[in-house]
């Protein structure tokens, strides 16, 4: 469960009199509970990409499938983490992380209060269950955001630039949480994010992306043993992926800031 | 320093408390000296011929004046001695009333303008436009309208409390965080829960603003009501007693006015209290 393929996709938007092609004729098959990341620089489609996924697009033209049906819209097979954390600010922790077992949708699908203690235990927020997101610190209330995502077990994960907004340090800390979760509940993700580094830490494979129009120029298998360990970064095969990958991006974003020079 | 004098509490020396004592006294001298200092200033200015006693009665004389204005065993207020409760009570009322109506019109016109872009195509333009006649121009029209009494009143405030309802209902739907209403989406709530806990938790702190900033008005046209369109309240006391001559019961029915709105605002803000909480609890126990 949670294999998606995207086939022959565009997607255009239309802003005032011009049409934009955000995404062209791009295809990408994700195997169930494989970590997919897509990179590249801002304005390659690749939110647009996981919000057709999503649901929260549909495509100018072609398909996109989950496990074989194409998609209706958003919904809680495909759970997703956003970079604006999406944590009701006026209910607690607790409840933020209940809302989704809440809902008509999911009922009977599990005993909420169980599932929740759970999830607070395995993020390690027991102790701020009554906090209000404010009251959180940014690593926190992500964490927060992901447990309330994992409480209605999606089996697909698709996050978008889940950790952009955190420091250095927290980042590094919650794509290493991202991954023990991954190890334990194996589920199909498909993150977004603009940092290389993290594209490939993360990944299986990693689909580099490249704008103007949105495409995607290659996909990379990243074939680092697992569990990953943060002492990865500094060795020989991780440096070699992320030199190869930033040649890709950089060679493009410098291509594309010429190119809108020139217009 | 501070912080640690605060949360050490009980267990501290008897000098450390003196301090602590002494500044919460502080605090209360910093809140009731501008009101007595102008109370002060206004009875010497009165005492020593500064204004004549008649034009501008100081405070001692409107004190006795409003105490028998309420209990109606010294005659200091004549004619109108003993009457505050029956004033006070209509004009109550009338507030009460126009709040409830023009507020509850108010937040759902408010809410279906801020959900429906088609709604708003409809609905706002007319609505800004009333909005900008201030509604003291209403009160012709509304008196050939209802006549003389209590219809006219509760009319125009409930008008005035309208639009501040209204605009507010919009503009907390429209503040939505959309990646909220996403989230909720993705999760599966189906258009009734995401109305219900969503789009209405988020508009709350607006909604109650604009009840709030409604009922502030609601005592502003209360007094124009009462002077132009009924026979009784605080704002016929205050207009009558200025046609006597009797500016102490004038101050006195002004003082009355700000008390008992300012007890409605609070009230407002109780409410809001309860409701921000309660809205919390709600979700907390899902709803089966």
């Amino acid at each position: 469960m949670g294999r998606i393929s995207i086939a022959s996709v565009t997607k255009r938007f239309a802003t005032g009199d011009s049409v934009v092609t955000a995404l062209d004729d791009v295809n990408l098959a994700v195997q169930d509970r494989e970590i997919v990341t897509l990179v590249g620089a801002s304005g390659c489609g690749k939110s647009t990409l996981l919000n057709l996924i999503a649901g929260f697009e549909t495509p100018t033209l072609g398909q996109v499938l989950v496990d074989g049906h194409s998609i209706k819209g958003p919904g809680p097979d495909r759970g997703v983490v956003f970079q604006q954390t999406a944590l009701f600010p006026w209910l607690s922790v607790a409840d933020n992380v209940a809302f989704g077992l809440s809902l008509r949708a999911n009922q009977g699908k599990a005993d909420r209060a169980q599932v929740v203690e759970r999830m607070l235990q395995r993020t390690g927020l027991s102790p701020f269950r009554e906090r209000l997101p404010a009251e959180l610190s940014g690593g926190m209330r992500q964490r927060a955001a992901i447990a309330s995502v994992l409480a209605i077990n999606p089996s697909t994960l698709l996050m978008d630039e889940p950790f952009g907004a955190l420091d250095s340090l927290t980042r590094s800390i919650m794509q290493d949480f991202l991954l023990e979760i991954w190890e334990e509940q194996r589920k199909t993700v498909v993150l977004v994010t603009h940092d290389i580094d993290e594209a490939i830490y993360l990944a299986d494979r990693t689909a580099v992306m490249t704008a103007q129009p949105g495409r995607i120029c290659e996909v990379i298998a990243v074939d680092l043993p697992r569990p990953r360990r943060y002492e990865m970064r500094s060795e020989a095969p991780f440096i070699a992926l992320r030199d190869h990958v930033t040649k890709i991006v950089r060679a493009e974003a410098i291509k594309s800031s010429a190119l809108s020079a020139a217009n | 320093m501070l912080k640690q004098t605060t949360s050490a509490g009980t267990q501290l020396s008897p000098a450390v408390r003196a301090t602590h004592l002494r500044r919460r006294a502080s605090v209360v001298v910093q809140y009731a000296i501008f009101p007595l200092a102008v109370l002060l200033v206004w009875q010497i200015c009165s005492e020593i011929g500064f204004v004549r006693r008649n034009v501008f009665p100081p405070p001692s004389t409107v004190l006795s004046v409003w105490y028998d204005l309420v209990t109606g065993t010294t005659d200091a207020a004549a004619r109108y001695s003993g009457t505050w409760f029956d004033h006070a009570l209509a004009s109550t009322w009338r507030v009460f009333a126009g709040f409830a109506w023009g507020v509850a019109l108010g937040i759902f016109v408010g809410l279906v303008i801020g959900l429906s872009r088609t709604v708003e195509r409809v609905l706002d333009p007319t609505i800004q436009v009333l909005r900008n006649i201030p509604v003291t121009a209403w009160v012709p029209l509304s008196l050939v309208f209802f006549g003389i009494g209590n219809a006219p009143a509760v009319f125009l405030i409930g008008l005035g409390a309208f639009f501040p309802a209204a605009i507010n209902s919009t503009h907390g739907v429209r503040q939505l965080n959309i990646t909220l209403y996403k989230a909720a989406m993705m999760m599966g709530a189906n258009e009734r829960e995401l109305l219900s806990r969503v789009i209405l938790p988020a508009a709350l702190p607006s909604i109650l603003t604009g009840a709030r900033l409604a009922m502030g008005i609601a005592w502003v046209l209360v007094v124009v009501a009462e002077i132009l369109a009924v026979r009784s309240g605080l704002g016929y006391l205050l207009n009558d007693a200025y046609l006597f001559y009797r500016n102490d019961v004038v101050i006195a029915a002004m003082l009355s006015i700000g008390l008992l709105g300012f007890l409605s605002d609070r009230l407002v803000v109780l409410v809001r209290n309860i409701l921000l909480t309660w809205n919390r609890r709600e979700t907390f126990g899902g709803e089966n």
